[in-house]
């Protein structure tokens, strides 16, 4: 059995209008495999899973399933046949219990025995280590659990092809070794796994064999265990791109930013309000913020660009205290932000780049009396265009033509512009490919040497560990110390994320601690 | 099989294509009705759309009607770019007549060069003041902004209704619901002598101009387009919404009051129940058939100010009803927002799939 081979794709083409998303793919899966997908955003991964998953039909290519050529109607018809995908944004109902979520995805005379699937569902997810009352709420189910009940709803209905689409994007360390226990466990059972993913060091721990794209092609498949990550690197990104930043310490100078018990109370139902935010940031570093996502993240980023409100005092940039000032005082005060949404938030979609510069760096002396400076916005726009490498067709061309690497380029370039003391980023690097996400840490690196603070909010460890002279994690709106990255261990980190680390009073303690070390 | 299939650019035609292509349609429709009624068809539309040109006092008349239009719709094309749905240039328009009339017959007595400026002021104060209601119950209280225009736009025409019925009716008028005529202080000047086109078709033109300019070259127009295009990205530049907002219905205010105020001082020279045929909510098709853009809304102005004087001519030449002016506006507007669909969409014509299924 553990020699079938379950899937095989040939010569798979997908064209969009404008794109060719694959371009004579080819892939084999066998029994028992953990096979990696990997390859930038935009390389054509998600177009060929949701072939296989029958969401979408390819133009040319045949596929084949268990040793039969098939044409795949659509996403029920590949269930039935054995094909289960857990998608990386989950599609669970929250009001509705564990069972129930599985029921609706099952045919009816399964699903109408309540009793017995949740005796099913009990007894799925414990052979799989992955304990889960069937009765719970899903609301109260933490990202983890949730993606639990995606996998186990994909096993009652005995998958034998599991697609995972980046599973591990949303968990902490521990809860990814708990994941790749359950795959490999599986994988010995004979379930084939595909598991998508660019975290590299990931994909050699786990998966037997790798298939890479770039920009819709194979190029290359390999066994990831014996290969170097660089070494798979170069074949995701080709030859040209630098695969990573060399970053020196850096000597941290006079207090920027300080947060005092800072508290922000959402009124989003599902965002997460800040308590007693404690901490300090120096010219010339750059300080990491790890957590998994939805932990008041995009809450903290609200409160220190000033799109949400806090106590006066609670903030202070240099000495002065600016909890109250809206985005505009304090972007003349030199606090610049690269928010997590590219599009829709930190910049205009439908508009150019031209106008996009003018978006926040309108105090570049564009502005005379209330009438525009044409000429010094488009030189604006033009000057962030090269010196941050943005790949557009010009600098007329809309937000939404830009690939979501050059777009982020083109925002971190922006901000960087305007010299600001203080730059707060998001998730800069979030779905970008290899090269872009080189060229932003070099930007920040940049800004760092320069002399400015930044605070780095971010899920990626790596790059976390990469960049950063300090970190700490954030959980649940409550921030743990941040501390030298030198002292700090993966593992720490991973409980840290898990919001467990010493609480507000001893934070601020140990951070003066540090800063004064 | 036919399917809308979204283009992956908006298509910069289209977008131009889409007004005349709706005019065309309106006009194709208008034949069949004409016919459906056992009317000409051609005499119909040769009536409609061509007759009232045909001399320069039929030109006049465009540039008369055409004024209040394009004066309501420069500031809807304020509020529409910035995505704020204001459908009360009705009532801005009507309370700026109103008010104006007040000045007028207040200042009855007056003969200084400044009391036109001063009638015209009360218009346009009246006609901002009855828009920053709306405009304080939208960021103060989130009141949908459609909805209570379209209600202040009712309150406006009773108030009106009240005022010419009441303190603002001539007493020598044998009791017919109309003010006194204005002095000739109160008067706005001809533009063309022994024509009733008077100088409100320059600021008409005026304001079109001043509003593309306002989104060409100013920073607070830039503010209204980011604001309607992308509310969060406002929100993070630290745009001042709320007072943008504000901003946008003073302006549309101002702007439909002048119109108020231009229709009693000019060609009317009082107040009258009718002092508008609809201008108000007519502008609103100007301002989306001429694209929002300054050129756009001066030609479309001229279109919808043509169809209230070929209503009126199918009327006296033809025997037809009022409502056909309204009727081929609203065909105007509706084809127009059909064929818009074909700047985000195309058709394509596409095989339903290949029904073979393999067997697994």
């Amino acid at each position: 059995m553990a020699t079938a081979e379950r899937l095989r794709l040939e010569n798979i083409v997908k064209e969009y209008p404008g794109c060719r998303a694959n371009d004579g793919v080819h892939l084999s899966v066998q029994a028992g495999e953990i096979h990696a997908l990997l390859g930038e955003n935009g390389a054509g991964k998600s177009t060929l899973m949701k072939i296989i998953y029958g969401v979408i039909q390819p133009d040319a290519g045949t596929l084949t399933w268990n040793g039969h050529p098939l044409t795949l109607q659509g996403p029920a018809h590949a269930r039935e046949l054995g094909i289960g995908m857990v998608f990386q944004h989950f599609s669970l109902f929250e009001t509705l219990t564990v069972a129930e979520n599985i029921a609706l995805s099952l045919p009816a005379a399964q699903a109408r025995d309540r009793s017995k699937l949740d005796t099913r569902i009990r007894e799925v997810s414990e052979h799989y280590g992955m304990a889960l009352d069937p009765r719970r709420f899903v609301n109260t189910l933490s990202i983890g659990e949730r993606q639990r009940v995606e996998i186990v709803r994909c096993l009652i209905q005995d998958s034998s092809l599991l697609i995972l689409d980046e599973p591990t994007s949303v968990l902490t360390p521990q809860e990814v070794q708990v994941l790749f226990r359950t795959l490999r466990q599986l994988s010995k059972e004979g379930c084939s796994i595909l598991f998508i993913s660019h975290k590299l060091q990931e994909v050699r721990d786990l998966c037997h064999r790798a298939t890479v794209l770039r920009q819709g092609r194979v190029t290359g498949e390999c066994n990831p265990g014996e290969i170097t990550t660089d070494d798979i690197a170069r074949m995701m990104v080709g030859n040209e791109t630098p695969l990573s930043t060399q970053v020196d310490p850096s000597e941290p100078g006079e207090l920027l930013l300080q947060t005092n018990n800072l508290n922000y109370q959402t009124r989003d139902p599902f965002g997460t309000s800040l308590q007693d935010i404690c901490m300090s940031l120096r010219a010339g570093e750059i300080v990491g913020i790890a957590g998994v996502a939805g932990n008041g993240q995009d809450e903290l980023l609200r409160a220190l660009s000033g799109e949400a409100k806090v106590n006066n005092d609670s903030l202070q940039l240099s000495g002065m205290s600016i909890g109250d000032s809206g985005p505009a005082v304090r972007r003349k005060l030199g606090v610049a932000v690269v928010p997590e949404e590219r599009l829709g938030r930190g910049a205009v979609p439908s508009m150019s780049l031209v106008d996009n510069s003018l978006l926040t760096a309108y105090g570049q002396g564009m502005i005379s009396k209330g009438w525009v400076g044409l000429g010094k916005v488009r030189d604006y726009a033009g000057r962030v265009v090269e010196q941050f490498g943005v790949r557009a067709a010009g600098i007329d061309s809309a937000a939404t033509s830009l690939s979501g690497g050059n777009l982020q380029k083109f925002i971190i370039g922006r901000e960087a512009l305007q010299q600001p003391k203080l730059l707060v980023a998001s998730h800069p690097t979030w779905g970008v490919d290899v090269g872009s996400a080189v060229a932003i840490h070099e930007a920040l690196v940049k800004l760092r040497d320069e002399g400015a603070a930044v605070l780095l909010i971010s899920e990626d460890l790596d790059e976390l560990f990469q960049l950063c002279g300090r970190m700490g994690a954030i959980c649940a709106g409550k921030l743990s110390p941040l501390v030298p990255t030198s002292e700090l261990s993966i593992e720490k980190l991973g409980q840290w994320m898990a919001g467990d680390f010493p609480t507000a009073a001893t934070n601020t303690t140990t951070e003066t601690k540090h800063a004064v070390a | 099989m036919l399917s809308l299939e979204r283009r992956a650019v908006d298509s910069r035609a289209m977008q131009w294509a889409s007004p005349l292509l709706a005019l065309l349609l309106t006009v194709i429709t208008g034949l069949f009705l004409f016919m459906a009624l056992g009317k000409d068809p051609i005499e119909g539309l040769t009536f409609f759309f061509l007759i009232p040109l045909s001399d320069a006092q039929g030109w006049a008349e465009l540039g008369l009607k055409m004024a209040p239009l394009l004066l309501c719709a420069a500031g809807l094309t304020i509020c529409y770019r910035a995505k704020i749905w204001n459908i009360g240039a009705e009532g801005h328009f009507l309370m700026g007549s109103l008010w104006a009339s007040a000045a007028a017959l207040y200042l009855s007595e007056q003969t200084g060069f400044w009391v036109l400026p001063v009638v015209l002021l009360a218009g346009i104060i009246a006609g901002a003041l009855w828009a920053l209601l709306a405009g304080v119950l939208k960021t103060q209280f989130h009141c949908n902004e459609i909805l209570t225009t379209i209600m202040l736009n009712y309150i406006a025409l009773n108030l009106l209704l009240f005022a010419v019925h009441g303190p603002l009716k001539d007493p020598y008028g044998f009791g017919f619901p109309q003010s006194e005529m204005f002095a000739a202080a109160a008067l706005l000047p001809k533009l063309i002598p022994d024509t009733r086109l008077h100088i409100g078709l320059l600021f008409a033109l005026l304001a079109a101009v001043a509003v593309g300019v306002l989104f060409a070259r100013t920073f607070i127009g830039f503010q209204l387009k980011v604001l309607g295009q992308d509310e969060r990205a406002a929100a993070f530049a630290g745009f001042p919404a709320k007072r943008l907002t504000l901003l946008a219905f003073i302006l549309a205010g101002g702007l439909a009051g002048l119109a108020g105020a231009s229709e009693v001082t000019g060609p009317l020279g009082q107040l009258v129940p009718q002092v508008s045929p609809g201008y108000g909510y007519t502008a609103i098709i100007v301002v989306f058939l001429g694209r929002m853009q300054a050129v756009g809304i001066i030609l479309a102005a001229a279109l919808l100010a043509l169809t209230f004087m070929g209503g009126e001519m199918l009327q006296i030449a033809m025997n037809m009803p009022k409502a056909i002016t309204g009727l081929f506006q609203g065909l105007l507007l509706f084809y127009l927002l059909t064929c818009d669909a074909f700047i985000h969409y195309r058709i394509r014509f596409r095989r339903a799939p290949a029904a073979s299924a393999g067997e697994a």
